[in-house]
Order: C-alpha cells, then structure tokens, then sequence
C-alpha cells in the first residue's frame, strides 16, 4: 500500500505529466480558458488514462510478451487507446447520456492526446516496486498511475484555468495579451512544480 | 520471412478484433437521432450567428425538431430556408420576419463636433477607451473606426462621411455589429420598421445642440403627435416602440431637426406624398 501511495504522489506532483513532464500540452493551453470547462478535460483525461492503463496492461501481458513482439508496443497502444475511446463513447451515449454530454467533445479529442500514450508506455517500462520479479508495472500499480496521472493533469489545469481566468480581467500589455501571457503563466506554475523535484517516496 | 509475418498477422488480428468490436458496439450501443434535425442543420446557412436565439445552427435544428421551435426565426436563411425547413418538417412555412441592422446616430464629420483630433488604432473599442470615450464631442456618437464592418461578414456596411451606413439589402441581421458597437448605436430590427430615430444623445437639448446638429433635442414633439403612443422621450431622445408604430410618418414629418427618418422605399414614397 505505501507502494502504491508513493506511485501516485510521484505521478500527481513529482513528475506532474504536464508540468514537468511537459506531455499534454495542446489541451493544456486550448481547453484552459474556464474553469468549468478545465475540469470537465481534467475528468475526460483521468477517465481514459485510467482505462486505457488498464488495457494496454492486458495488450502488453498477454499479446505483445507472449509473441515476442514489445517493439510494437507505439502502435499496438495507439490502436487500442483508440478503439478504447470510440467504445467508451458510444457506451456513454446509450447508457450514461449526462455524463456522455458533460464529457462532451473532450472525449474524443484525447483519444491521439501524447499524455495518454505517454501513461501507458510508462507503465510497462518502469520497474515494479511491489514485485521485483515482474520487470514492469504490475496491472495494481499500473490502473494506480494511470489515474493519478490523469489527477495531476487535472490539478495542473484546473489551477492553470484559475490563473488564466484571473487574467482575462487584468490590465495587461497589448503585445501580451492571449497566448503570449498564458504561456508566461504557464511557465511560472512549471517552476512552481519545481519545488516537488527531487523528492522520492 | 516469419520476423515479418508474425508481428504483422499479430497486429493484423488485434486491429481486426477491435475493428469488429467497434461495428458490434456501434450496433448495440445505437441512439436514435431525428433525421429530420440532420436533414434542417444541413439546410441552414451554417453561420452559427445566433441570431435565431439558438447557440447555433445544429441547436436551432434540434429545437425545430424536437421542441417544436419556430421554423422562420432564421434571418440570414431568409424565406428560402424557411420554406426549405418547412418541407422537411411537413408543415406549412411561414413568412420570414426579415431584419436589420440600423444605426441609430446622424452625426457624420460636418454635422458633429469633435472635441480632439484622434490618431490611434482605426478601432473603435480602441478610441472609446480614450478620455471622454473617442474624439467626438457627443460622447454617445458614431466614432466611425468601422467595427461593426470589420465584423460583417456580407459587406453591408460602410463607413461614410465618419459615420456607419448600412445597406439594407445586403445585411441579414445577424447581430455580429450590435456586439461590436462600444457605443451601443447598432439595433437590429425588423425590415419591415417604417421609421427610426437616428440619435442616442442622453444630452440635454441645449448640450447637444452645441455638439452636434443633427441630434434629438428632447422637445417631445414626435411624442404629442404620435396617435398610437408608440414615442416617447427616454434620457433626452426619442425611442420609437415597434410594436405600437404603424408607421404613419407623423413623427418624421413634424421633427423639428428631421432625425426621424424612413427606413424603406415603401415609407419614404408614404412620407413624400405627405
């Protein structure tokens, strides 16, 4: 259990995926204009990194080692998360409809997102704290840091949201404005995050 | 031979079985759409302007077709798409109230005052951020910087003598200039409006008639003459209520500063012929 505690504290502040990783940066900046609109993404990407660390766990385990094949984990992967995203949305609009809506079109704009790749490659590369045998992520910790990957990116935008809402009323100079300054702020919460390196648990 | 084979079959059969989950969950996991509300965004001009009171034009369609929303509330569409709407719904069309954009302000370069000579950005959210909010001595004025014809996406306005006029013809009402006015003059009304007052001064008479010499001097003439009480002088000038007016032309022919004026063909020949 303090395994699995220090994965996800590792994932959600120590190598936060988009500010300090710096994976996810598309959605990053575009979908961070309102922070209900923040959180809706945050949601969308915790929902599919968790799901498709799952399956691509199963993919790897019993496809890809089986047959020898590990080198096509990149397109193996894609194809899946994919596949995942398309099946999670057509279930969502027949059985879940409000959640369907409230996802919206997040949803199957992370379906390519590098953020989610990024969690499930991870995944079978990093060496298993619980189980020193197994070489990679067991499927426990995988689900574990796929979810609390798909938090740290919702904490990072939903404070980026935060900040960029504060800023939409300030005075601030003609040639900063839009992107010039969320990009500025952007990098300032990178540098905050900095103060989590370096820590281990 | 089999290095290649292998990974290949592999990757093949993983695509396959997802590809055929995907045609099996496609089947189970079906809503049913309204074809009808394809078939009406697929007819509709496509704009998104919102002037309809819909976020845009897939939800007016939806509203058309499930809430039983009115089928001629698209302005820019015009009787064409109403009727084409109509068809698809099966019932019968209805005239299109058509609109347009008026601006409600008379002052150009001769007529109004200027109280500074202004060389900054042709932008009139720009100007109106200087003090007294742009050069022009009445500070409820047309700046003419020309941001409502930035906006327009049919052309319809131009910038004439320092004041924005609008071709009626051209413009379909969708409201894009009325959100970009800083001043507020812009209104989109009905074409069929006989008259519009074209000042928005809330200077009283004596102020305004040192700044410009087209503007409404609150003398409440229009609103003692009008038979059907569709004037009256709000904040120092006329606001003509379009739900009363019938359009008699009283009000333009007895405005002592004729800034009252016809909107349409039809109404100047009424006006003349007084």
């Amino acid at each position: 259990m303090p395994a699995l505690i220090g994965i996800a504290l590792t994932s959600i502040f120590v190598q936060n995926f988009v500010l300090v990783k710096f994976y996810g940066i598309c959605p990053f900046l575009g979908v961070s204009k309102k922070l209900d609109t923040a959180l809706g993404m945050g949601m969308a990407v915790t929902f599919v990194m968790t799901l498709a660390s799952i399956m691509t766990w199963l993919c790897q385990k019993f496809i890809l080692v089986p047959l020898n094949i590990e080198y096509m984990q990149t397109i193996a992967f894609i194809v899946i998360i994919a596949a995942l995203v398309q099946f999670v949305e057509m279930f969502l609009q027949k059985s879940i409809p409000s959640l369907y809506s409230a996802l919206g079109i997040y949803l199957p704009l992370i379906t390519t997102n590098c953020a989610v790749l990024g969690v499930a490659l991870l995944n079978v590369r990093t060496a298993s704290v619980i189980d020193p045998t197994a070489g990679s992520y067991t499927l426990i910790e995988s689900i574990v840091n796929g979810f609390s990957a798909g938090i740290g990116f919702m904490l990072a935008i939903v404070l980026f949201a935060g900040v960029r809402e504060r800023l939409e009323s300030s005075d601030i100079p003609n040639s900063l404005q839009g992107m010039p300054i969320a990009l500025i702020s952007a990098s300032l919460l990178a540098i905050a995050f900095l103060g989590f390196a370096g820590m281990s648990f | 031979m089999t290095d290649i084979l292998f990974p290949a079959l592999a990757m093949g059969s993983v695509g396959l079985f997802l590809g055929i989950l995907l045609a099996v969950a496609s089947k189970i996991f079906a809503v049913q759409k309204d074809e009808r509300a394809e078939a009406i965004a697929e007819v509709l001009p496509g704009a998104n302007c919102g002037s309809c009171g819909y976020a845009g034009c897939s939800a007016y369609a939806a509203a058309i077709s499930s809430d039983g929303a009115k089928i001629n509330a698209c302005s820019p569409g015009g009787q064409q798409v109403a009727d084409a709407i109509a068809a698809i719904m099966g019932v019968k069309s209805e005239a299109v109230e058509e609109k347009c954009a008026v601006v409600l302000c008379n002052g150009d370069e001769e007529t109004a005052a200027d109280k500074y000579i202004y060389e900054g950005i042709e932008d009139c959210n720009v100007a109106v951020t200087l003090q007294g909010g742009g050069h022009k001595a009445c500070s409820y004025g047309c700046l003419g910087y020309g941001s409502c014809s930035a906006v327009c996406q049919n052309n319809a306005i131009t910038i004439e003598n320092g004041i924005a006029v609008i071709d009626y013809d051209k413009c379909g009402g969708c409201g894009e200039c009325e959100k970009a006015c800083p001043k507020k003059l812009i209104k989109i009304v009905k074409k069929s409006t006989k008259y519009i007052v074209k000042c928005s001064s809330c200077d009283k008479g004596a102020d305004m008639k040192a700044k410009c010499s087209v503007g409404c001097i609150g003398c409440k003439i229009c609103e003692k003459n009008c038979p059907v009480q569709a004037i009256t002088v709000e904040n120092n000038h006329a606001v003509i209520d379009y739900e009363k007016c019938i359009g008699c032309g009283i009000c333009a022919a007895k405005c002592p500063k004729k800034i009252i004026i016809a909107l349409n063909e039809e109404a100047t020949k009424v006006e003349q012929s007084n």
